[in-house]
């Protein structure tokens, strides 16, 4: 966890320095308080003390107090800072690191557990920090400096508060050592339970339809008994730690009492008011020895999930950006709306065999090519590999000449026009997320209609209450899927890229849509190149080049008709789809 | 990397922003209502907490009281101590005694002598003649005094040898003693002759014990040497000897000291062991209660119409389940028994401290709350940082989720840095509402430590004041600061158990709402039933109407149509059509709202809902697998199924080969996103239907996620399967529906078009446009 703490804003280390030493002081104003305490008791004990004495001690005492305090608040307000400070930082470092990294590195993290990281893992430290460290640099010096106050009074007291000591952390360790792991079993449970629920919402039609009401009930019945007893066990343990750890402390103090009783009883006429003082004060010194243990204690139970998500932090952070910028200086770009595969195999690090393997063809300006093949072929792999998600394992991609590691990334994107599989809509109006983006170039409104337009959308937009200026939800919540794959087909067109990717994006919309848009888009992009991944013969049978995919391998390239007559996989595909006499026509 | 799986969980702590409920007092009183079952433990678990909160009341007492009883052994008894004073010092002033010790010679004879004397000065003799003049001047009480004023040469005369109660007492004795007795006045040291000792005190028995002459020398010895210092007092009192600090020393009472430890450990332990009890029976009674709202929760989902479902997402009613029955749970283990020992430690130690001494109890009082005061000032300040903090870093996150998810098209859009410049500003305001949130959060401690310091403060003095007073005790002063102690921890106690009880009752609003929601309509008075083996297969729409709640317009308006045995019914349209409507009407998940639904001429109506699911087999779309194995999903709830018949159907969908590929084979665990990909959760859906060997099927869109090639292959096996069977199919590739017997068009829930693919065709309507649009550019 300490690594984490590395690098941050050089206030951060400031702030505990003074933390540090205003703790001291807090540590230092807390156990003077006792001694006054004493003081106040002899004088109250003591036949002829003047009033004014008590006033004073008193008086000390309450500075004592209110120094605490306002030190206590300091300290309070260094830690926030520290703790914001950290989050801030940190999550800055994560965010841009994630933002970095390549889609396979992503894709093998899973993009919710790094959501989590950037958020929930963040805070959880935070949270340690800003309770766990006042507490870590507190502990220690109360429990040594009040054990060095009391040490020398009376070994027999000591030996009592050592031994409470001892008895406390025996409880706690013993009582944690139990149910700690059981606990975890817990979270297991519940998220169990949560399945099983989960199931059952989700699986609704099919449970009735299979008369299955029963059984589920049944299963859930069964998690539901599993989490209740453990659940028992765990908190009925944990009930014994409350009781057992007063008893210890009043305990403790009745005796300090009782001992004293006895030592006061055998001491000398003129040791006995002092000898009270001391015991009084020293049941005060021994609370907070035992105090300060507890707080340790406590912090070691915090201690673990931080570091857990500390792990889990550093594990993102330390994963190396694979993806650079290359070189872009001097790049004479001869060609335009070009691209070429060369020879290109690619596989994820540590993967065993190819994902995609020799791929060759070229695109020139103006082409549709399409990309076909059955599920886990490798299509989709392909064409990510353009805008550079995933670079080559081997083999080199050109677009327009160039190789595409050579180009700026932002250079690289500003010449496609990407539609990935999932459309993807952020929080924002309609025309927000259709000019999404920064293009090197502003996408003018009249642009923006025109996109969604051709993409079929504008007929669902300007049904929307504020048109174009629409509020799009989150993940675009608020409309349907083929709603949405519109709108991102939208976005791609606006930005009036010189080639199109579309990572099997119509796959939402109906026949219909879907024909209309794309001769609208074949209209209104003659220029541009487009590359196609489909599902669909019908959307790709009018492609100048179809690539057929086959487990990573292109197993034919050419026009519908070629494929047909030379392509066994593609007359598969084709003959699943539409009948004999339709592939004639 | 696993995936994970996380219910989002409300915050918790003093951060949380507070969750209300609608009507706090009907949801305790519905709460409470539901908690009748546990009464006995509940009411136990209650009435321990009052006897632990008593006892806690209590215990300070006794400990005053032993601080009482130790604290009587630090002063000297004053009362011997005075009254030996008194005795040694009259002893020395008992004229008639001192005369008969000194046994003065003072007559004509001696003072003719002292007169006569060469060797007493003139000087001498002038201070003798002095005296003689005195005496007959002053009282008889002061012959001794001015007798010591002598000069030694004449007392030399006047005092001989002697002796007095067979005490042989020799002058120079008598004048050393008549020295020191000078000494007393002027507290010098006094060392009295012993032989004088001997006869000057007698000895005197106080509290039983006989104290020797010598003691009472000695003792006159030690005090001479005390000045106005106290301290010195009792130094010198350690000196003394014994039998006199027998009678002087403080007593503590040991036997009672010993009776109050007992009572107070009888009382810590039996406080601890009420604590304990109340705890588990407070558990025990909180883990049950959930454990039966969660059972009912779930059976409650069972007994739902669909149509709840389509208003009320999975999440919301998740978090019914776990969070708001947790919230309940945790609360009520914790919050209720708090509560209660809580206002009796308030309430029982402000009557204690009015008990004990009201000036004192207004003190202790006044000094808390003010602290209190203070401290919901800030709080009350520092509430809508807490939720500020919670509502900017909803946004922060909102904005990582988003930017997370979509970071492919942020890539390639060049978004990053508009990202980046949203992440900041987020983030910035995150940082701003956390600084403020955690310094706020982080003062309660400190704060509460001061007022528990003023309160001790406050008390100390004003009791030291009372003690000097002697209205009080010190041991009253020990009983107090316990009590400051106990009346402030309860009454940050009872605030928190408030707002816990606020979100108890916000979160059974809830759960109860959710197991009060109207049920589907009771099946119980349904006699009809239809046997899988006896039904031909024909199913007649009859002028259906179907209305979804909430909807303006009719989905299904006036339906009719004829499915004979073994027929197959297509379903075709756009998404959004409706085509699921019908589904849903067919397997009675949704009540029509006129006309029927005729299954062999028997109306659904006249038949319960477990029989007509029990004649149709259905695979959808959304493919639903289960944490389990792979033949546990294929199997799901029937028993009579064998292996092979798991193995067969496998082969018939083409997942044989797959299954065998994976590690355990057919007893692999299925994990989510995992191992296996959508179609091949849709094959494995299909198989589970397969085995079903009903008269009815129902196919909606069973294979929209396997790509074409497996589907063909599917979709042999299933023509294999609609044989002889009455099947509905909706599809969206229209290829695969061209040879059902009868096509239903849909568009935007009506039927628009029905018959035959080459009817429709040629009707060159909807569906030919539909259809035809497959093959454009």
């Amino acid at each position: 966890m300490l690594k984490l703490l590395k690098g941050l804003n050089k206030k951060v280390y400031l702030f505990i320095a003074i933390s540090f030493i205003l703790i001291f002081a807090q540590v230092w104003l807390e156990l003077k308080m006792p001694d006054y305490m004493s003081e106040i008791t002899v004088l109250v004990q003591t036949e002829g003390s003047k009033m004014a004495d008590i006033l004073k001690n008193g008086g000390f005492m309450m500075l004592c107090a209110l120094g605490s305090l306002i030190s206590a608040i300091i300290v309070g307000y260094f830690i926030a800072n520290v703790a914001a400070l950290f989050s801030l930082e940190t999550r800055k470092k994560l965010f841009t690191k994630v933002e970095n990294l390549a889609m396979h590195e992503v894709k093998q993290f899973s993009t919710s557990s790094l959501i989590t990281r950037t958020t929930n893992d963040i805070t959880q430290i935070e949270m340690f920090l800003a309770m766990g460290v006042q507490l870590l640099i507190k502990a220690p010096i109360t429990a040594i400096w009040a054990i060095t106050k009391i040490l020398n009074k009376s070994w027999e007291w000591s030996m009592l508060t050592g031994i409470a000591v001892i008895i406390l952390l025996t409880v706690i360790g013993i009582i944690t050592a139990i149910v700690m792991p059981r606990f975890k079993i817990v979270q297991k449970l519940i998220d169990k339970v949560n399945g099983v629920t989960r199931e059952n919402l989700t699986g609704i039609r099919v449970i009735r339809a299979f008369n299955a009401e029963k059984f589920q009930q049944d299963k859930f019945d069964d998690v539901n008994n599993k989490l209740t007893k453990q659940q028992l066990f765990n908190q009925k343990t944990f009930a014994i730690m409350m009781p057992i750890m007063y008893l210890v402390m009043y305990f403790l103090t009745l005796f300090i009492y009782l001992i004293g009783a006895n030592l006061i009883d055998g001491a000398l006429l003129a040791d006995k008011i002092s000898l009270f003082g001391d015991m009084v004060v020293f049941s005060s010194y021994a609370m907070q020895v035992i105090m300060s243990f507890l707080m340790l204690a406590m912090i070691f139970m915090m201690m673990p999930r931080a570091s857990i998500s500390a792990k889990r932090i550093r594990e993102v952070l330390d994963e190396d950006i694979t993806i650079t910028d290359g070189q872009q200086e001097g790049l004479q770009i001869k060609q335009k709306g070009t691209v070429e595969f060369k020879n290109v195999s690619f596989m994820y690090p540590d993967a065993e065999e190819y994902l995609l393997e020799d791929i060759s063809f070229k695109v020139e300006k103006g082409q549709t090519v399409a990309f076909i093949g059955s599920t886990g072929s490798g299509k989709s792999t392909l064409i990510n590999l353009i805008p550079r998600f995933y670079d080559v394992t081997k083999g080199e991609i050109f677009v327009d000449g160039i190789n595409i590691k050579d180009y700026k990334q932002t250079d690289l994107h500003n010449k496609i026009g990407y539609v990935p599989q999932k459309a993807v809509l952020f929080n924002g109006t309609v025309k927000e997320n259709v000019g999404y983006g920064d293009n090197g170039k502003k996408i003018s409104d009249k642009k923006i209609k025109e996109a969604i337009k051709i993409a079929q959308a504008e007929e669902f937009i300007l049904k929307m209450d504020d048109k174009y200026d629409s509020h799009i939800a989150a993940r675009g919540t608020n409309i349907s899927g083929g709603q949405k794959q519109r709108l991102a087909i939208a976005r791609a067109i606006a930005k009036d890229p010189e080639i199109y990717i579309f990572d099997d994006s119509f796959s939402a919309l109906d026949y219909k849509t879907d024909a209309t848009l794309r001769k609208e888009l074949k209209k209104y992009t003659k220029e541009a190149t487009t590359l196609i991944v489909a599902q669909r013969i019908g959307t790709i049978m009018h492609a100048d080049q179809i690539i057929v995919l086959d487990n990573g391998k292109c197993v034919g390239i050419g026009t519908h008709k070629e494929l047909l007559q030379n392509c066994e996989v593609y007359k598969q595909i084709a003959l699943s789809q539409i009948s004999e006499e339709e592939l004639a026509k | 990397m696993k995936e994970e799986k996380h219910v989002k969980r409300p915050p918790r702590g003093p951060m949380a922003p507070l969750q209300k409920a609608k009507n706090f007092k009907s949801s305790i009183l519905r709460l409470l209502k539901e908690l009748k079952p546990y009464k006995f433990l509940i009411t136990l678990s209650m009435i321990l907490a009052i006897a632990g909160a008593a006892l806690s009341i209590m215990a300070p007492n006794r400990l005053a009281d032993l601080t009482d009883e130790i604290s009587k052994g630090l002063i000297v008894n004053t009362k011997n101590l005075e009254k030996l004073t008194k005795d040694i010092t009259s002893s020395l002033s008992n004229n008639d005694r001192l005369n008969a010790i000194l046994d003065i010679q003072l007559n004509e004879k001696t003072s003719f002598t002292i007169m006569a004397s060469s060797s007493i000065t003139p000087e001498d003799k002038e201070e003798f003649n002095k005296f003689l003049n005195e005496i007959q001047t002053s009282k008889q009480e002061d012959f001794v005094k001015n007798l010591t004023n002598l000069p030694t040469s004449v007392l030399e005369v006047l005092l001989q040898d002697s002796i007095y109660q067979d005490v042989a007492i020799t002058a120079q004795d008598k004048i050393a003693f008549l020295k020191v007795s000078q000494n007393i006045e002027a507290h010098k040291e006094i060392d009295i002759p012993i032989n004088i000792e001997k006869v000057l005190f007698s000895e005197i028995t106080l509290d039983k014990v006989q104290i020797t002459s010598q003691d009472q020398a000695k003792f006159l010895e030690l005090m001479s040497k005390v000045g106005e210092d106290q301290t010195q007092l009792y130094k010198q009192l350690d000196k003394a000897p014994k039998h006199i600090k027998q009678v002087i020393e403080p007593k503590m009472n040991m036997k009672a000291i010993k009776t109050i430890g007992i009572i107070l450990i009888a009382m810590y332990l039996s406080s601890a062991l009420f604590t304990y009890i109340e705890q588990i029976s407070m558990t025990d009674v909180s883990n049950k209660f959930a454990k039966s709202l969660r059972t009912r929760i779930s059976n409650k989902i069972n007994r739902l119409p669909l149509k709840y479902f389509d208003r009320h997402s999975t999440g919301d009613i998740l978090s019914r389940v776990t969070n708001d029955v947790d919230m309940i749970a945790m609360n009520m283990n914790q919050s209720l028994a708090t509560l209660v020992s809580a206002l009796t430690l308030f309430l029982g130690t402000i009557i204690m401290m009015f008990y004990t001494n009201w000036i004192m109890a207004i003190t202790a009082i006044l000094s808390s709350f003010l602290g209190f005061l203070f401290m919901s000032q800030v709080l009350g300040r520092s509430q809508k940082y807490f939720s500020a903090r919670q509502e900017e870093l909803g946004n922060l996150n909102g904005h990582i989720e988003e930017i997370y998810s979509g970071l492919n098209v942020v890539k390639a859009y060049n978004g990053s840095k508009e990202a980046d410049r949203k992440f900041d500003e987020y983030n910035k305001k995150v940082y701003e509402a956390n600084r403020k949130s955690q310094f706020l959060s982080g003062l309660m401690m400190p704060m509460m430590g001061f007022i528990g310091n003023l309160g001790y403060v406050a008390v100390c003095i004003v009791g030291a004041v009372l003690t000097m007073k002697n209205q009080i005790s010190f041991g009253v002063i020990v009983a107090f600061i316990t009590y400051v102690r106990l009346f402030t921890s309860p009454l940050s106690q009872i605030a928190q158990a408030m707002t816990a009880m606020q979100s108890t009752a916000a979160a059974s609003e809830r759960v109860f709402a959710f197991i009060d929601e109207e049920e589907m309509n009771n099946e119980k008075n349904i006699i009809k039933s239809l046997s899988r083996s006896k039904v031909k297969g024909n199913i007649e729409f009859k002028n259906v109407v179907f209305k979804y709640d909430g909807n303006d317009k009719p989905t299904i308006k006036n339906f009719s149509a004829v499915a004979h045995a073994g027929e197959k019914i297509a379903i075709v349209g756009p998404t959004g059509a409706g085509k699921t409507t019908m589904v849903n009407l067919l397997m009675k998940f949704y009540e029509i709202d006129s006309g029927d639904i005729l299954i062999d001429g028997i109306s659904t109506k006249e038949l319960t809902r477990e029989n007509v699911h029990d004649l149709f087999t259905m695979v959808l779309q959304d493919t639903w697998v289960f944490d389990g194995t792979v033949k546990e999903n294929i199997i799901y709830n029937r028993q009579s199924i064998s292996d092979e018949e798991v193995k067969e159907v496998c082969k018939t969908v083409g997942l044989d080969h797959f299954i065998k590929t994976l590690p355990k084979g057919y007893n692999s665990k299925i994990v989510d996103n995992d191992t296996i990909s959508a179609g091949q959760k849709q094959l494995l859906t299909i198989a589970r239907g397969m085995l079903e060997d009903t008269p009815f099927l129902i196919l909606d869109e069973a294979t929209s996620n396997v790509d074409t090639r497996t589907e063909e292959l599917v979709q042999k096996a299933m023509d294999k399967l609609t044989e002889g069977r009455t099947s509905f199919i909706i599809a969206h590739r229209l290829s695969t529906i061209k040879n059902a017997d009868l096509i239903l068009v849909m568009k935007d829930g009506n039927i628009i078009e029905t018959g035959s693919h080459e009817e429709l065709m040629a009707k060159n309507g909807f569906y030919a446009d539909l259809y035809n649009s497959q093959f454009e550019i």
